[in-house]
């Protein structure tokens, strides 16, 4: 049985800053072509100030996570810091006592913070936003570990479901928030959240993988 | 663009401490610096009144703090809505122990910040009720009100809101009378040229010479239609066509009207506008009891106006009529 001990994995959430930090002009830029163009700035602003808090710290993965939550959700507003803050927080909230993180544990932390988003926004999968990277992607390592595939192989599934249902929002019209004021002409372009998502579930995944024992 | 700027991203942060500098008769920062308190804390019992939103609208939303108008703003970033901390710590400072009311816009995001501020208010036993703007004509159908923005009507909203808590109203009382300011607004806005924010430095959106974009919202949102600029009367009528259209307002009804540049547009050709606006409203039989001409709701640099029209009764017309003490002249 894989497990991921929690106690010294709070650097997946570096990674993870740092991700989002050399993508910001990226995400921007998306956002900017039938947003606001601050995503990106807004997204690499919070997780600068994460990595501040973290950095050097040696946290576990809930405590990184939970530091995650609390900055997006005090520092950062918009619609990506509440969305974003309830889904770290829950995140956190479902591992802050388990010593060793295995794929049950795993999945019921991703559906807690869908959970956890979907009771502040009202977003459907097919608005062209944030879920419909991270509901494909949980469905797809459910699936996979309900077919007896390993905990790291699920993970990898759930990479590539991400990056698929990130690519599925090309050719969707937004239905809520400001790029749903385009209608039409929101066609044809990546929804900034669900590119931002895809991106903290890869290194969401990724660095968990690498920890696996 | 050449700009006064320091740090494009501390754009805010100045923008507030200037702000609270220049009128600290009347504001004051409180202990959250994305939070603007009216000087004179709310008096025990009376209703606390709050907004918030992203900044770049100035002199909304902070210039309507102040006396007789809201008691505390949540300051979000430029075009982005301001923290559920921010929204909350707002509640906080305008709270006399008698409710709060949360006056505010109908933004994807400031619709989940304060919903989780009404969350952690309430665990502060803080009973919030809240009202949110729809008066954008454009931004969507009337069978679907509900879905439209929240724009200039906001202001008469505020000091509709501000007036009835004045005068020791109750927390439900000063949300219908806010409620029936803005069930009774109608806006518009009409678009010559775009903005930018600092940070991102290039315009989102493009508005070509010789055109005008008919409908467009406080942040570039797209219009319902983009034609060849005509004379400053034409657009003026078509203004008052789309408010008045959708307002559908007896002969005889009193209205306030409020004309607002949108940041780049000079004062003057506000008052050109006026000059039709007030012909055609009189010509469809109704009375301008009050009018306001200036820059109130602003989308940084962006070229072009709003139009908002308020019908007035009674009570909306006695409440319009309170005194304010804020820093933008009312």
């Amino acid at each position: 049985m894989q497990t991921l001990k929690n106690a010294a994995a709070g650097d997946i959430v570096l990674s993870m800053a740092g991700a989002i930090i050399d993508n910001g002009a990226y995400l921007s830029e998306i956002d900017g072509k039938i947003g606001d163009g601050d995503h990106g700035i807004n997204m690499a602003k919070g997780f600068g100030l994460v990595a501040d808090r973290i950095r050097g710290k040696e946290l576990s993965l809930a405590e990184a996570l939970e530091t995650v939550g609390t900055v997006l959700m005090t520092e950062i507003g918009g619609s990506m810091g509440p969305l974003y803050g309830v889904m770290f927080t829950e995140f956190a909230g479902q591992i802050l006592d388990v010593e060793r993180i295995n794929n049950k544990t795993f999945s019921r932390m991703l559906h807690a913070g869908l959970t956890g988003i979907q009771a502040i926004g009202s977003a459907k999968v097919g608005d062209k936003t944030l879920l419909d990277t991270l509901v494909p992607a949980i469905e797809a390592f459910d699936e996979a570990t309900s077919e007896g595939r390993s905990f790291g192989e699920a993970l990898e599934l759930l990479v590539a479901a991400a990056e698929a249902g990130r690519d599925s929002t090309v050719n969707l019209i937004a239905r809520i928030g400001r790029a749903s004021r385009l209608g039409e002409r929101s066609f044809g372009v990546l929804d900034a959240g669900a590119t931002s998502c895809a991106l903290i579930l890869k290194e969401l995944s990724q660095g968990t993988r690498e920890r696996l024992q | 663009m050449q700009r006064f700027v320091n740090n494009r991203d501390e754009v805010v942060e100045d923008t507030v401490k200037g702000f609270v500098k220049a009128h600290r008769d009347i504001v004051r920062l409180a202990e959250n610096p994305r939070v603007v308190t009216a000087i004179e804390r709310p008096k025990q019992g009376k209703v606390g009144v709050v907004t918030g939103g992203g900044s770049g609208h100035e002199p909304a939303f902070i210039g309507y703090t102040g006396r007789n108008m809201l008691d505390a703003v949540a300051i979000g970033e430029l075009f982005s809505s301001p923290t559920a901390k921010s929204f909350h710590d707002a509640i906080r400072e305008a709270n006399g122990g008698n409710g709060v009311v949360v006056l505010y816009g109908n933004y994807a995001g400031d619709n989940m910040n304060v919903k989780m501020a009404m969350k952690l208010a309430a665990k502060d036993g803080i009973e919030v009720a809240t009202v949110v703007a729809n008066d954008d004509v454009c931004s969507a159908p009337a069978e679907e009100r509900e879905k439209r923005r929240g724009v200039a009507g906001e202001i008469f909203m505020w000091k509709v809101g501000g007036a009835k808590a004045s005068i020791g109203a109750s927390l439900h009382e000063v949300r219908d009378a806010a409620q029936k300011a803005i069930d009774n607004c109608r806006s518009v806005g009409v678009g010559l040229g775009p903005c930018t924010l600092p940070a991102v430095g290039h315009p989102n959106f493009q508005i070509k010479p010789g055109t005008i974009e008919v409908g467009i919202g406080h942040h570039g949102e797209p219009g319902v239609r983009v034609e060849a600029l005509k004379s400053a009367s034409e657009v003026a009528k078509d203004m008052c066509q789309i408010v008045l259209d959708d307002h559908d307002l007896g002969s005889g009804t009193e209205v306030a009207v409020l004309v607002s540049g949108l940041g780049a547009t000079p004062l003057n050709e506000l008052y050109i506008l006026f000059d039709t606006v007030e012909e055609e409203i009189s010509r469809r039989g109704l009375s301008i009891h009050k009018a306001y001409v200036g820059n109130y709701f602003t989308s940084l640099e962006m070229v072009g106006a709003t139009l908002t029209v308020m019908a007035l009764d009674a009570e909306l017309k006695a409440l319009l009529d309170v005194e304010v003490r804020c820093a933008t002249a009312l």
